[in-house]
């Protein structure tokens, strides 16, 4: 296989990814590390520097379209990137002194929780009245969201437990080269208690701040390939486009099962070969 | 809350245009740099199997940048990533300013501190 070709094959699988990561709402990065390490035996360093990249252009892409829509909590993203940055540097640190078979359990594990996490329904949302965490009112991060019938009043609860959780997504987005969007999510809707559609879409509009910050470190480390994540980053960006346009708001049950199912069969493979010495 | 210059509408407006710009600026580097890249050396064997690290002309934002300028396609490639990394970091900026013009002294002091640590990443990482 000569460089064309692979960058013909990289771009078709990324854009695949991309496209179902996007109808899903699961993420294209998730699978291109497994994807890259499995089937194109790429050094899973190089693998992680690519996923970063098309992270950053996924998130970016998706956030300028949220941001209009009025539902993303600036302050609170603003906020919580201190914490997400603080890790991510940390992450990328890690990645740098951990052996490869290391980095593929994590990232077995990571995915198999991403699954697990993927499956569950969401709890239904309860109204709080009153302030529930006075660091929040001094932030002033309570807003309001468009609903139905005119903006919508939500509260932030638990702002130090969601800093903290914060900083654990970014040392794994760090690591890893994911948006860590499942940690993010226990993070914004269980602890912090938002509203689902703020949370998703202020935990994207981070993932590109979150992602910049390790980027910049792999980036001075030669871990990022030009060859490797133009069409990784290219076909991702082209693919969640396109699921974007496909289909906006639901998010196919079936649909998100399969793929489910497909991220744990890849971190099953993963933390078999990072067991057997094969990454 | 006051709202002088900057309403929260306007200021998500802004926000949303400027990423745009940065992942289409950045996509269209990318795509430049690979028509020269694989002009040059698509008929090449790849060897990503084992981890070198990248020449450091492809690693610093001064060796980037010079490469670029001397059309190497893989150094346009690296250009545009970095375009795409420099995206969100101009998004934390020109929050800091929005937060400044509404007085918002709180918030202008927790974005500069992102965005050192981006600084930090991108020129001492």
């Amino acid at each position: 296989m000569n460089n064309l070709e692979l960058t013909s094959a990289l771009a078709a699988i990324a854009a695949a990814a991309g496209f179902l990561g996007s109808l899903t709402g699961l993420g294209g990065g998730v699978v291109i590390v497994p994807v890259l390490t499995l089937l194109f035996h790429v050094d899973i360093r190089y693998a992680i520097g690519a996923s970063l990249v098309s992270v950053i252009a996924t998130s970016s892409g998706a956030a300028a379209a949220y941001v209009r829509e009025g539902f993303t909590n600036i302050r609170l993203g603003m906020f919580l990137e201190i914490a997400t940055s603080l890790g991510a540097l940390a992450g990328a640190w890690l990645a740098s002194v951990l052996p490869a078979a290391a980095i593929g359990s994590v990232f077995g594990a990571m995915l198999l929780y991403s699954a697990w996490e993927s499956m569950r329904a969401h709890e239904p949302e309860v109204a709080l009245s009153g302030s529930c965490d006075p660091l929040a009112s001094w932030l002033a991060l309570e807003a309001t969201y468009p609903g139905p019938n005119g903006p919508v009043r939500y509260q932030v609860c638990n702002v130090l437990l969601g800093f903290g959780l914060m900083g654990v997504a970014g040392i794994l987005s760090g690591l890893l080269g994911i948006g860590s969007g499942a940690v993010k999510v226990v993070a914004m809707d269980r602890a912090m208690r938002l509203p689902f559609k703020v949370s998703t879409t202020t935990s994207n509009f981070m993932i590109g701040v979150t992602a910049a910050a390790s980027a910049g470190v792999y980036l001075s480390r030669g871990y990022i390939d030009p060859g490797l994540s133009m069409p990784v980053m290219l076909g991702v960006l082209a693919g969640s486009f396109a699921g974007a346009r496909v289909l906006s708001g639901a998010k196919p049950r079936t649909l998100r099962m399969l793929f489910a199912v497909v991220i744990a069969a890849l971190a099953m493979e993963m933390i078999y070969n990072s067991a057997t010495g094969k990454l | 809350m006051t709202n002088r210059d900057m309403d929260p509408k306007r200021l998500q407006i802004t926000l949303g245009a400027l990423l745009r710009a940065g992942v289409i600026l950045a996509a269209c580097t990318v795509l430049t740099g690979a028509a020269i890249y694989l002009w040059r050396h698509g008929a090449e064997k790849p060897q990503f199997g084992t981890f070198r690290s990248e020449s450091p002309g492809l690693r610093s934002v001064s060796g980037i940048v010079g490469g670029a300028l001397a059309g190497r396609g893989r150094a346009i490639i690296q250009l545009g990533l970095l375009i795409l990394i420099a995206t969100p970091v101009a998004r934390v900026a020109f929050s800091a300013y929005a937060f400044a013009r509404e007085g918002d002294r709180k918030y202008v002091v927790i974005t500069l501190i992102v965005l050192s640590l981006l600084c930090f990443s991108v020129f001492a990482g």
